[in-house]
């Protein structure tokens, strides 16, 4: 049976829709990026935000029908991002879905954001469960394991910052633009190991934590100054980036050697990283019997393609919301 | 009212945020201010800790409020992305019930803080020792520092 699934992403900074068909066709994917809006503030401003979805998604929504030659008659369900996210950016996109879904009479699939990123990886590879995601974004830093096709459970997440944020926060104190990941990574590459940072540590060996790690490199820059030393932004730059990205593959190791899934996937934002690509394929690439899938590009930032493919695999499973619905923004993964 | 303390770990930091969540009272709001790594989000773990929260209380900068289920409700705002803007962001209607708000960067975000709210000032002595300034502004947050044993 074929099913065509009208998706809708708008947590964070992207108004998107897309239509997939059977979870793997993208007959359409629309995306109205912010980002240049953003970068004027530093960082993600959701009144910004929010206005600008509102003035986006019905044009999107259009747009996405239109190049995928279908019209809302042809589609079986709508699928939305719930949460998490800010809540004035999800208001926008679930409003539009349940707005469709009431109009035209099409269940509601109403999804997290997270299972959206994990399941792009079925766009480039076919998924073998047991499956470990690792989620890193501007939000997330987490460890997901998925025993069978729609069941997740979290093996670690962070204890304070997100990586994504962590790199935000130690561009802006090296004067380097948002969002910092791309600043950091580019920078990176002409520096060298000449500053020394803790490794972070967590009570619970598959947890993560960033923020001691943000907090060693603001003393550092202190107490160079005190000394009345030159801070070199590169090789700064690259020590934090090599500290934060090997807690990450490490503790992905650790978790592969514990649960031993069949495949590994990276997922989110950060996994546009070309450092974290290059160490995971050194590392998790290497384990045998493992599979490692490191998404193209595309699909790491923010779409409704990702939430389209997700949310094939939870209309066949019923998972349909109500109408009464609303926006999440702590939505937990695994309810 | 103003109150001095002084921590000399993570652990210390921590302990003060639990004894702080425990004379919390429904619809207090607690403001924080301090640098980047001055220990806002510790000592809201701490808090969390005090109302009975299980849950990790992690950064809220990216999506600006979490909310938590313990005792009472914890509504933990971060408004570090806001800055520059001040507008209504309809945060109010995330702020339901009787818990309790705590508010990183409150600078950002005034129109959520009313006249009558305890104030939190976390000064870096060193890089593990911090000074907390807590000041009530209002009779509940007057008494609730008068409760407080360090």
């Amino acid at each position: 049976m074929s099913e065509i699934i009208l998706a809708i992403e708008s947590s964070c900074d992207e108004t998107a829709c897309s239509i997939i068909k059977d979870g793997k066709e993208i007959c359409s994917n629309v995306v109205s990026s912010q980002i240049n809006v953003h970068k004027k503030y530093g960082g993600v401003v959701p009144e910004v935000a929010s206005r600008i979805h509102v003035e986006n998604i019905s044009v999107v929504i259009d747009e996405a029908l239109k190049t995928a030659g279908i019209t809302m008659n042809d589609v079986d369900a709508i699928a939305f991002t719930q949460g998490p996210g800010l809540i004035g950016s999800l208001h926008v996109g679930v409003q539009a879905a349940k707005t469709l879904a009431w109009a035209f009479n099409k269940p509601l699939v109403p999804l997290h954001h997270i299972i959206g990123h994990i399941y792009a990886n079925g766009f480039v590879d076919e998924l073998v469960f047991p499956l470990l995601a690792l989620v890193v974004s501007g939000g997330h830093t987490e460890l997901v394991y998925m025993k069978d096709e729609w069941s997740f459970d979290i093996l670690g997440t962070t204890q304070d910052d997100a990586i994504g944020e962590a790199y935000d926060k130690v561009a802006r104190v090296l004067g380097l633009p948002y969002p910092g990941g791309p600043a950091i990574d580019k920078l990176a590459k002409e520096g060298k190991a000449h500053y020394i940072l803790p490794t972070p540590k967590t009570e619970k060996e598959l947890d993560f934590s960033f923020s001691g790690l943000k907090s060693a490199v603001l003393q550092l820059i202190q107490r160079e100054e005190k000394k009345g030393e030159t801070i070199v932004p590169a090789d700064l730059a690259y020590c934090f980036q090599e500290t934060a990205l090997d807690t990450l593959v490490n503790k992905t190791e650790k978790a592969v050697h514990e649960f031993k899934p069949k495949q590994v996937v990276l997922a989110g934002g950060v996994a546009a990283n070309s450092r974290l690509r290059e160490k995971m394929t050194e590392t998790i690439g290497a384990i045998e019997g493992v599979h490692l899938t490191i998404p193209p590009l595309w699909c790491c930032t923010d779409n409704a393609a990702m939430m389209g493919a997700a949310g094939s695999v939870a209309y066949r499973h019923k998972l349909f919301g109500a109408l009464d619905c609303s926006a999440n923004p702590c939505k937990e993964i695994d309810c | 009212m103003e109150i001095k303390v002084i921590t000399k770990s993570k652990e210390q930091t921590k302990e003060l945020g639990l004894k702080l969540g425990k004379l919390a009272k429904p619809q207090m709001v607690f403001t924080l201010t301090g640098d980047l790594g001055a220990g806002k989000t510790t000592l809201t773990q701490g808090i969390a800790k005090g109302l009975n929260i299980e849950k990790t209380v992690s950064s809220p900068t990216f999506t600006i409020c979490k909310i938590y289920h313990g005792r009472m409700d914890l509504f933990h705002f971060d408004a570090y992305r806001l800055e520059g803007l001040h507008q209504d962001l309809g945060f109010e209607e995330m702020i339901q019930g009787d818990g309790l708000t705590v508010i990183e960067w409150p600078m950002y975000i005034e129109e959520l803080i009313g006249d009558e709210y305890l104030e939190i000032e976390i000064r870096l002595l060193d890089e593990d020792e911090r000074e907390f300034v807590l000041k009530s502004n209002g009779k509940q947050y007057e008494e609730l520092l008068g409760e407080l044993t360090i």
